[in-house]
């Protein structure tokens, strides 16, 4: 098991340094040079030029500008905004709470209402499962930006239940506020979550393990907690934790629908703008996200099944 | 003579096909089997030896449906509510599979597996259940049995998982045990062994089995009847010391003369021509007469009666006939 902590915290290490490589590089090699984004129409002097250059350390090489700005970030100094001049530090710590918020809602939503959808289609065949598997065919066929429009039509605009756009004040505010885009991403996941959960569960309904439990005379909830559900969860993990990865990029789409301050929405204002040092850090905080949540799952699955314990250290 | 401690009687199991119709996989099996007997039941791959015990044990596919009667101890177990078919298998029947590596949870400890019954079921304290385990394990040949109790499945052999499930069953104390194919799935070397340990833990306990396999010669060893199966009937039943001597149905003939012996003359091995088939395919007539050396224009429109015969029960129109043929050429 320690083995497959250490197995998987280097893969992961070596996954954010090369996105890191990666994000710098094409940054900077896609058009638009960074100065002419602070000099907009005017034409600057070239001593002007040179000037700003030399303040953005433009004038040094490639790596030598990616080498000072990797040592920078684990310092925990992410640069300063071009736009703004505010560090970047603040720009991004000032949203990444609310993005967090809309992502846990988003998954409790998502566990919740898949799970029971799952579970149920798997438990009883026929009418029910028909039910919900007509359910999830058409929910993950809704986009999150198809879903937001419609609930800001329905329960922000008719019913005036949630608000439109942006977020209240305190905790609860905040919570109030982030409902809508929540479900407004939960819905796609929901029924992925579903349709895995159900296949899991049916997968091991007609193991013969769980044939010998029956056998046994075990009771009916045991058998299913202690030998199917806890059989079937592998995939499910997975799953969630994909799902959790998968969110943290469709807040870009969502946070915008809905205009709430976090990181997604920080993302499109950012490039929009070329704020290039924004753009980074925003960049490899979602990796980051992306790969933590798929190592978690990982890890999390080592521990229900033992098999796969065994399986890091052969590697 | 004692009540028997399970009864089949025109056991049927019927399974519904996509089409809407209907297959028959057993047809009118009886069988009764005394407390504390050891019956085999011999037959290949679909004669529906494994789906009797699937019978037995009300473990049948969604499917399927089953008519006729199964009594244990005199309780209709076709008939039995979920509380009381509970009961039933927690201490009527304990089942040991042919493919422990399926049929043992690969998530769970070995101590897990063996214990849940015991705690779940009956209430017995783990510590307690563990301790019973552990003793058990030790009885049924496995050394070290407290480390074992902490590993997985997939960490020991075949032929220990087998006694693992061997000792889940004996840990329940079952009126009546039912092995399939227990030895199938293992190598030979160790086939003996576990057999044997089945065996004797059996006798000690005073327990009736139903011992299901493909090899003749040992249900014959293990066994005080063997019933042969064929298409989803029984078609002879007689004492083990007797099948020998005395089998009289023509696929008895046939599966006593395909077997390869250490002690044979250089006899060539006589195949029985043609496949199993199952007792949806069969004709109207006896099952096994189109691949019957004995058959006649008779034997395929009416299907013969289970008659007693030479101390045992057989199926087959002709076997009068037959028999008189044998001894003549023996004599």
């Amino acid at each position: 098991m320690a083995r497959l902590l250490l197995h998987r915290l280097g893969g992961l290490l070596t996954t954010l340094f090369l996105s890191s490589v990666v994000i710098y590089g094409s940054l900077y090699l896609a058009p638009g040079s960074p100065e002419n984004v602070l000099f907009g129409s005017r034409s600057p002097s070239a001593a002007a030029r040179a000037a700003v250059r030399r303040r953005l350390h433009l004038d040094q090489p490639l790596p030598v500008r990616y080498w000072d700005w990797l040592t920078g970030v684990l310092h925990g100094d992410l640069g300063t905004s071009m736009v703004t001049g505010q560090p970047v530090a603040d720009r991004v710590g000032s949203g990444l709470g609310n993005t967090l918020l809309l992502v846990v809602m988003t998954m409790i939503l998502v566990v919740l209402f898949g799970l029971a959808m799952g579970l149920t289609a798997a438990l009883l065949p026929g009418r029910v499962d028909g039910v919900v598997n007509a359910l999830t065919s058409v929910s993950v066929t809704v986009p999150s930006f198809v879903a937001s429009a419609l609930l800001i039509s329905v329960f922000a605009v008719r019913l005036g239940w949630f608000p439109a756009s942006g977020l209240g004040q305190g905790f609860g505010g905040r919570v109030d506020g982030l409902v809508l885009p929540a479900v407004a991403l939960a819905i796609l996941s929901c029924g992925f979550l579903a349709r895995v959960t159900r296949n899991a569960v049916r997968d091991q309904l007609e193991r013969e393990h769980v044939q010998t439990a029956l056998v046994r005379g075990l009771p009916r909830a045991v058998v299913l907690r202690s030998h199917v559900l806890r059989n079937a969860l592998p995939p499910i993990i997975t799953a969630i934790g994909l799902l959790t990865a998968g969110t943290f990029a469709s807040t870009l789409v969502v946070e915008s629908a809905f205009a709430v301050p976090g990181i997604g929405q920080l993302t499109i204002q950012s490039v929009a703008q070329k704020d290039f040092p924004v753009v980074q850090a925003v960049a490899l905080l979602l990796v980051a996200a992306f790969v933590v949540c798929n190592a978690a799952g990982d890890l999390i699955q080592a521990v229900v099944d033992p098999r796969l314990r065994e399986a890091g250290s052969t590697s | 003579m004692t009540a028997p401690l399970l009864e089949l009687s025109g056991l049927t199991v019927d399974v519904a096909t996509d089409d809407g119709g209907a297959r028959t996989l057993l047809e009118g099996v009886d069988l009764t089997l005394a407390p504390g007997e050891a019956l085999g039941l011999v037959g290949e791959s679909g004669s529906g030896k494994s789906m009797t015990m699937r019978a037995v044990t009300r473990l049948l596919p969604r499917a399927a449906s089953a008519t006729g009667a199964i009594r244990f101890e005199g309780a209709d177990v076709l008939g039995m509510n979920a509380g009381e078919l509970r009961r039933y298998r927690d201490r009527g029947v304990g089942l040991v599979f042919q493919d422990p590596r399926a049929h043992i949870n690969p998530t769970r400890r070995i101590g897990a597996f063996l214990v849940e019954a015991l705690v779940r079921s009956r209430g017995v304290g783990r510590r307690e259940a563990l301790a019973r385990a552990a003793a058990v394990l030790a009885e049924v040949g496995i050394d070290d049995p407290q480390r074992r109790l902490g590993q997985y499945p997939h960490e020991v052999s075949g032929g220990m998982l087998q006694r693992v499930m061997i000792a889940s069953v004996l840990l329940a104390e079952p009126r009546l045990i039912l092995a399939d194919e227990p030895t199938t799935a293992l190598d030979v070397t160790i086939q003996r062994e576990v057999v044997a340990i089945l065996d004797r833990m059996r006798r000690e306990r005073g327990m009736g089995m139903v011992f299901i396999t493909h090899d003749l010669d040992l249900a014959l060893a293990v066994c005080g009847r063997v019933a042969v199966m064929y298409a989803g009937r029984i078609v002879e039943l007689r004492s083990a010391d007797t099948l020998h001597e005395r089998a009289a149905h023509p696929y008895t003939l046939g599966l006593l003369g395909s077997r390869p012996s250490v002690d044979a003359r250089a006899e060539r091995l006589t195949a029985i021509p043609g496949r199993p088939v199952s007792a949806f395919e069969s004709g109207p007539g006896c099952a096994f007469a189109p691949r019957c050396s004995f058959a006649t224009a008779g034997c395929e429109s009416a299907p013969p009666p289970l008659a007693d015969f030479d101390g045992g029960v057989v199926r087959c129109a002709r076997v009068q006939e037959i028999h008189a043929a044998r001894m003549e050429t023996k004599a």
